[in-house]
């Protein structure tokens, strides 16, 4: 317990909370290091909720939210976590933050729960919640490794937003609920195509695509 | 007649890929050749087809409302259904465990192939998704559909992931814009294919 504070208190000495370092760990996912286009990781949602601009905001709100307090508890865990069990004692902590969560989606916004559906469950097996958990929570301090947690779920959420206006622009014909194309008095005939998984998909493919062209960042195959 | 049904249905119109996305991380990166890809997909048919049914009876004999009652009067209203979530993913882990140590103790030559991929498969979103999508489903399942669901899903799961290994082995002979490269001409041929399954819609015996 003493060796958590003793970190704690060093850390505030050696750096000011908001340094250029942990300014970085913050900005980076949003581009260069985005959890999805470039890592790769937390996939199955960012398709499957991006339907509407609504339920996309409130799941990147929950996986921020999951990412970064277990990216915390885990960091001040991280020396006493045997490394055989680790994988089970991760998952016992996020599981625990999604379960918090799911109750307080149950509670406030209930609509749009039913709508996440088994998705909000489905944060515990997300991809970029373990992913930080091992890359980046399990070797470093805690408050970094919480900023971290919260650029990363920015970094899922900018991309869960892009796709979902492109999907509910034009597959409904609406922002956020609300007819944009009507209030403008254009007749627009709402494109299914990109209501259904496929469009989902060649949008990812092609934000990923004018990501790389601007970027620079090479695939071999 | 009905489980038949029920198991075309989850393989190719609910299929985990294609409808609901999950399990697309491992799906995304370990389909470069179709032998390893083969070798997932037996993996996770067999974890879904084990965690499916052994959640399904958690659920009905521990977690819904009521169903404690077998311990006796007191326990008649006891509602555990918010450990639903941690119950389950601890069954996955540790059935991923013990398949692992099993296969490790007894097939050697099976633990080369699959052994790295065990491990993975615990936070599969699959095979929770699996489990979840197993209780919401309306009426509810009996153990035989529920085994049926889970096996099939994970069939469903294995052949979307051998199909896209092979188109993926012809990809490196096509000449694909630079940044479009790896994950981006991915991404789009896994939206062509899922259109091509929609073709299955409607279809049951």
């Amino acid at each position: 317990m003493s060796e958590v504070a003793e970190l704690v208190k060093e850390e505030k000495k050696s750096e000011p909370l908001f340094s250029k370092k942990n300014r970085k760990l913050l900005s980076n996912p949003l581009d260069a290091d985005n959890p999805i286009t470039v890592q790769v990781l937390g996939v199955c949602s960012a398709l499957a909720v991006t339907t509407q601009m609504k339920p996309a905001f409130v799941m990147a709100l929950a996986l921020t939210v999951v990412t970064a307090s277990s990216n915390l508890i885990i960091s001040f865990m991280r020396n006493s976590i045997p490394s055989r069990i680790r994988i089970i004692v991760q998952l016992a902590v996020v599981s625990l933050w999604v379960i918090i969560v799911d109750q307080l989606l149950k509670a406030y916004v209930y609509d749009i729960w039913k709508q996440l559906s088994v998705f909000v469950g489905l944060i515990i097996t997300n991809c970029i919640v373990m992913g930080r958990l091992e890359a980046y929570a399990m070797g470093n301090k805690p408050w970094p490794s919480f900023l971290d947690g919260i650029g990363n779920g920015l970094g899922y959420g900018l991309i869960l937003l892009i796709v979902a206006f492109f999907r509910e622009l034009f597959g409904g014909g609406s922002i956020f609920g609300f007819k944009v194309f009507e209030a403008l008095g254009i007749q627009y005939q709402g494109n299914g195509l990109l209501l259904l998984p496929a469009g989902a998909c060649v949008i990812v493919g092609l934000v990923i695509w004018i990501q790389r062209s601007i970027n620079g960042y090479r695939e071999a195959h | 007649m009905d489980l038949i049904n029920l198991g075309i249905r989850s393989i190719f119109i609910d299929n985990m890929i294609f409808a609901y996305f999950l399990g697309m991380c491992s799906f995304l990166a370990i389909s470069k050749k179709v032998k390893t890809a083969f070798g997932l997909g037996m993996a996770v048919v067999f974890v879904l087809g084990v965690t499916v049914p052994l959640n399904w009876l958690i659920q009905e004999h521990v977690l819904n409302p009521g169903a404690l009652a077998w311990l006796g009067a007191d326990f008649q209203t006891v509602d555990l259904g918010f450990l639903q979530f941690i119950v389950f993913i601890s069954v996955i882990a540790a059935v991923v465990q013990l398949t692992e140590m099993v296969v490790e103790k007894f097939s050697p030559a099976l633990y080369g192939t699959l052994g790295i991929f065990l491990p993975l498969i615990a936070v599969n979103c699959s095979v929770l998704g699996g489990a979840l999508f197993m209780v919401g489903k309306n009426p509810p399942f009996t153990f035989a559909q529920a085994t049926v669901y889970g096996l099939a899903s994970g069939l469903g799961w294995m052949l979307a992931i051998v199909a896209l290994a092979g188109v993926r082995e012809k990809m490196k002979y096509s000449n694909v814009p630079a940044p479009l490269r790896g994950l981006g001409i991915t991404f789009i041929l896994v939206g062509l294919m899922s259109l091509g399954f929609l073709s299955f819609l409607g279809f049951s015996l």
